[in-house]
């Protein structure tokens, strides 16, 4: 497959803004959620071209800001797998 | 038996071998015959007592046991010439080719067949690619690799008939075949020669199924009938024993073959009675018998029907039928239902006088059953009704008779969403159908043509209370998905508001106090109107009575031009005023000015008295205005006929003016077309703008010869005053009644198909005009003429069409969904989340509103109609400290 420069993935239009958490964003985010694990989150491939742009490795965790129709801006978090 | 736990361990599949079969018989049937004149069962019968009884008062030969503990016997009958198994044809089909015709090895190599075995030896079981491959490969062989005889082709000739080039396979042949192929090579095949050898497959020993299978009925008339399994054994013995006579008589071969062919025949119809090739045996009435492969297959066979069937309890159904006097909450159940239907009451020291008096009586409201606190259960009968009342103390239950306002669950069926399930309040009443009050026919989509609808009964104080408090009619109001009414006056009951509030419609006292008698409503307000000296009450004043207090509202009506179109308004720039009353004004709940139509009754009025005041205060606001209108209608008197589609004929003469214009405009443009002055428009073909613009100018024309049907139809017309009020029908219906149908179009374009360059026989080849292409200019009142007609069937045709495949379409992606949404829960966190707690969305919808509270058209951005406030996650309070949810919108209020 062809990998694409990460400037052009994350510039696009259509791909909303991902960050990696720190280790602490992390833990306030599963005891927010009272979550078990970080399994629990919803997940992303790190074989998805984001993922690899941004660099993260198995086991981050994305906070993902995009744009929704019902609330103008949402944010959304997956975890690498 | 009771209570012993099994698990099952392994499910074996196998051939049952002639020895088997043999070993699991108790008798050997040999007469094609039941029943002894006496009603005996006859001895090597197919009734025979070895094999089970059916029969009261008779012992079963085998176990001792009688009808009730005998668990029935196999049987089996001695084949005298073997026949194939109609199920394992292919099988058959496939060994005979993939070995020797004459030494019985797999037509591979002895090498390859060495390299085959280490796999299926080894580690690796036999997948049934391999297989595959193996019997791909041994359709190479021209000559047997270990004998070296020729092998012939072998073809099959369905259902069961084998040659080999052209001569006859019998089975006896086959099955010999079958039984030279060594275990080893079978294996290769993946097939287990312990459990399968193929020559099972041949049958020589029929197994008969125990009488209890299989059992007789007797007939009023004290005949018996015989089951369609043992009439087909009867056929199978019969043949067997002409098959072994003439063999004794050593008959001609050609007989003899012509009755092994019949023997196949009936036991391959003994197994399925529908393999193709092959007349289905049938009864002596023509029916197709039913045997084996019947029972099982297919929607009604023992797989789908018993297996998989689900039946409820403490339901009921039956057509359904309107009632506007009863509360929108309440559903009418026939008495006879009510007295099969039961509910189940804990007895207490509080209720215990009152449940006795329930076992006590022997009429309708009664008790049916008791349960014992050890949870067994009694009838309640004449005989041991003094004992129960005796015995009946605190922690027993008593089932009693379903009665007036006992909680159940309706339902309507296609259920696609959750209000179609609605908890009402049983109202017992005479007849034979459910009553429901057409107020609540939106949500189930139901109609009173014929459709019928399902009742349940919640047997726990838990799920009544469920029921109750999340499912009733009143909260179901709002519809979930939208946010405005679902449960709302419709049709009549909008023509009647609209003709009872209008302007300056008033009541003498007589029928004043009349329409609020029926409303609930028993003091007479001040009458606001006088006539003549007389005093009357406007509608207005009466339907004021209905509002809560307090209640203030200042909106258009359905019934406004626009503000566009308004004179009023213009010169104004203000509604109120308004001269044909649509500007409706609520004050301190007294309608001051405007009339109620659709837009109060199906929208903003409803809605606001539902928020501001509960669903109580909507409920009885619709039961009473219901009932008000009703009545009110009834005073007033409101048919719609077939002289409200009536034009003046200088009106008609107009429409066909309008028309013979667009005709016209129509010619010019197709004259444009040929001599190449029709500009093409862009992103078009020219013979698409042709098609445009043409049916521009024809939409035109009809839109045209409506406007001008409606200025000289009756302001007081009854369609018109409908289409005003948006009780039922618009103004393109009114149209095509009085004036003009129009284009008809099928899948958007104009009637283009039928013969060579033209629709109908009628036309010149080449004809593009308008009549041509299936233009309308005729109106429903004045009739379509034969072609016309014609075309609009064609576009009828479409609709319905459409609307099938539509509705399977969407309800086959609609099931999809709904499966693969059905585990999401909203939690109380706002987070949407699945069966294993796994988050799928962190605020429910991205904005966490939930449509049902969601009022008017901004709703998200109203603080108070989110689940919850959205925070950062951060500014979140540590655990322990609670205030993490925010749950607004109780409906709230003092009516509650
Ligand atoms: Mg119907
Ligand atoms: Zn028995
Ligand atoms: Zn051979
Ligand atoms: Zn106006």
């Amino acid at each position: 497959m062809v990998e694409l420069d990460p400037e052009i993935i994350l510039n696009h239009e259509y791909v909303p803004k991902h960050e990696i958490l720190k280790e602490k964003e992390v833990e306030k985010l599963l005891k927010k959620y009272k979550l078990e694990s970080k399994m629990q989150l919803p997940k992303i491939l790190a074989s998805d071209p984001v993922v690899k742009a941004i660099g993260a490795k198995k086991g981050d965790v994305l906070k993902i800001t995009r744009k929704s129709i019902t609330a103008g801006e949402a944010i959304y978090y997956r975890v690498v797998i | 038996m009771a209570g012993v736990e099994k698990k099952i361990g392994s499910i074996e599949f196998r051939l049952l071998s002639p020895e088997i079969i043999r070993k699991l018989s108790q008798i050997r049937v040999v007469t094609p015959d039941t029943y002894d004149e006496d009603g005996y069962p006859i001895e090597g019968g197919l009734m025979d007592l070895h094999m089970g009884v059916i029969d009261p008062g008779l012992r079963c030969k085998t176990c001792g046991g009688n009808i009730a503990t005998c668990p029935g016997h196999f049987g089996h009958i001695e084949l005298v010439r073997p026949v194939v198994h109609i199920a394992y044809v292919k099988l058959i089909y496939t060994l005979l080719k993939a070995t020797c015709r004459k030494c019985g090895r797999l037509l591979l190599s002895p090498e390859e067949i060495e390299k085959y075995k280490e796999i299926v030896t080894g580690e690796k079981e036999l997948d049934e690619d391999t297989a595959l491959e193996i019997i791909e490969k041994t359709k190479k062989a021209g000559i047997c690799p270990h004998c070296n005889a020729k092998q012939e082709e072998i073809s099959l000739v369905k259902p069961t008939s084998f040659y080999e080039g052209d001569q006859r396979l019998f089975p006896t042949e086959i099955r010999r075949r079958l039984e030279l192929i060594p275990d080893d090579d079978l294996r290769l095949l993946g097939i287990n020669p312990e459990k399968a050898r193929p020559e099972w497959a041949i049958l020589t020993v029929l197994p008969v199924p125990p009488v209890q299978t299989r059992p007789s009925i007797t007939l009023e008339t004290g005949e018996r009938s015989e089951d369609d399994l043992t009439h087909k054994l009867v056929d199978i013995l019969r043949i067997n024993q002409r098959l072994r006579d003439n063999i004794a008589a050593g008959a001609p071969q050609l007989i003899i073959e012509d009755l092994w062919d019949l023997l196949q025949y009936h036991v391959t119809t003994y197994f399925n009675n529908e393999v193709s090739g092959i007349p289905p045996a049938r009864h002596r009435s023509g029916r197709p018998l039913k045997t084996l492969a019947q029972r099982l297959k297919g929607k009604e066979g023992r797989f789908r029907y018993y297996l998989s069937g689900k039946r409820v309890n403490f339901s009921a159904r039956t057509v359904i039928s309107p009632d506007p006097y009863i509360s929108i909450n309440e559903v009418g159940v026939p008495l006879d239902i009510a007295k099969i239907l039961t509910v189940p009451e804990k007895v207490t020291e509080w209720n215990i006088e009152k449940l006795k008096e329930f076992v006590k009586r022997t009429e309708y409201p009664r008790a049916l059953y008791i349960i014992r606190p050890d949870g067994r259960r009694k009838m309640v009968t004449d005989n041991n009704r003094e004992m129960i009342l005796e015995e009946l103390d605190v922690g027993y239950t008593v089932e009693r008779q379903l009665m007036d306002g006992d909680i159940v669950i309706f339902n309507r069926q296609p259920s696609l969403h959750r209000i179609s399930m609605i908890c009402h309040l049983v109202k017992v009443l005479p007849g034979k159908t459910f009553r429901l009050h057409p107020n609540v026919c939106k949500p189930y989509n139901a109609d009173f043509d014929g459709d019928e609808m399902n009742l349940h009964v919640p047997q726990t104080e838990e799920a009544q209370a469920e029921a109750f408090h999340l499912m009733l009619v009143q909260k179901q109001i709002i519809s979930p998905r939208y946010g405005a009414p679902i449960i709302f006056p419709d049709q009549d009951y909008i023509t009647a508001a609209y003709l009872m509030t209008h302007k300056d419609v008033t009541f003498p006292k007589h029928i004043a106090t009349k329409i609020l008698a029926k409303a609930g409503v028993y003091e007479l307000p001040k009458p606001d109107r006088r006539i003549n000296g007389e005093p009357r009450w406007s509608g207005k004043i009466l339907f004021s009575t209905l509002l809560p207090k307090g209640l203030s509202l200042e909106y258009t009506a359905k019934t406004c031009i626009g503000k566009d179109k308004c004179e009023h308004f213009k010169k104004k720039g203000k509604c109120e005023g308004c001269p044909i009353d649509a500007w409706v004004k609520i004050e301190n709940g007294k309608l001051i000015s405007g009339v109620i139509d659709k837009v109060s009754l199906q929208g903003i009025l409803l809605d606001t008295i539902f928020r501001k005041y509960g669903s109580t205060a909507a409920r009885e606001f619709l039961d009473r205005a219901g009932k008000m209108f009703l009545e009110a209608l009834m005073h007033i008197g409101f048919t719609a006929s077939l002289d409200d589609t009536d034009i003046p004929e200088e009106a008609k003469k107009e429409i066909a003016e309008v028309i013979k214009r667009a005709e016209k405009e129509v010619d010019e443009l197709i004259r444009q077309y040929y001599s190449g002055e029709l500009e093409r428009m862009p992103g078009k073909t020219l013979e698409d703008t042709l098609e445009d613009k043409i049916m521009a100018i024809l939409g035109r024309a009809r839109n045209e010869a409506g406007d001008v049907a409606a200025k000289y139809l009756n302001p007081l017309n009854h369609y018109l005053i409908m289409t005003r009020a948006g009780s039922r029908g618009s103004m393109l219906n009114l149209t095509q009644m009085s004036a003009c149908v129009g284009q008809q179009a099928v899948r958007g374009k104009r009637i283009l198909r039928g013969y060579k360059h033209k629709t109908l026989p009628h036309f010149k080849e080449g004809d593009i005009g308008a009549r041509a292409r299936g233009f309308v200019v005729s109106s429903f009142r004045d009739g379509l003429d034969p072609i016309e007609y014609f075309f609009h069937a064609m576009g009828g045709r479409e609709g319905l069409v459409d609307k099938g495949i539509r509705t399977a379409k969407s309800g086959y992606m609609q099931r999809r969904l709904i499966n693969a949404l059905q585990d999401f829960v909203v939690r109380w966190d706002g987070t949407v989340r699945d069966s294993t707690d796994t988050i799928v969305q962190f605020v429910y919808g991205e904005d966490g509103a939930d449509p049902m509270k969601c009022y008017g058209d901004n709703p998200v951005k109203l603080k108070e109609f989110l689940l919850l406030e959205q925070k950062e996650y951060e500014e979140l309070p540590e655990e322990g400290e609670e205030e993490l949810v925010e749950v607004v919108g109780e409906e709230g209020g003092e009516y509650e």
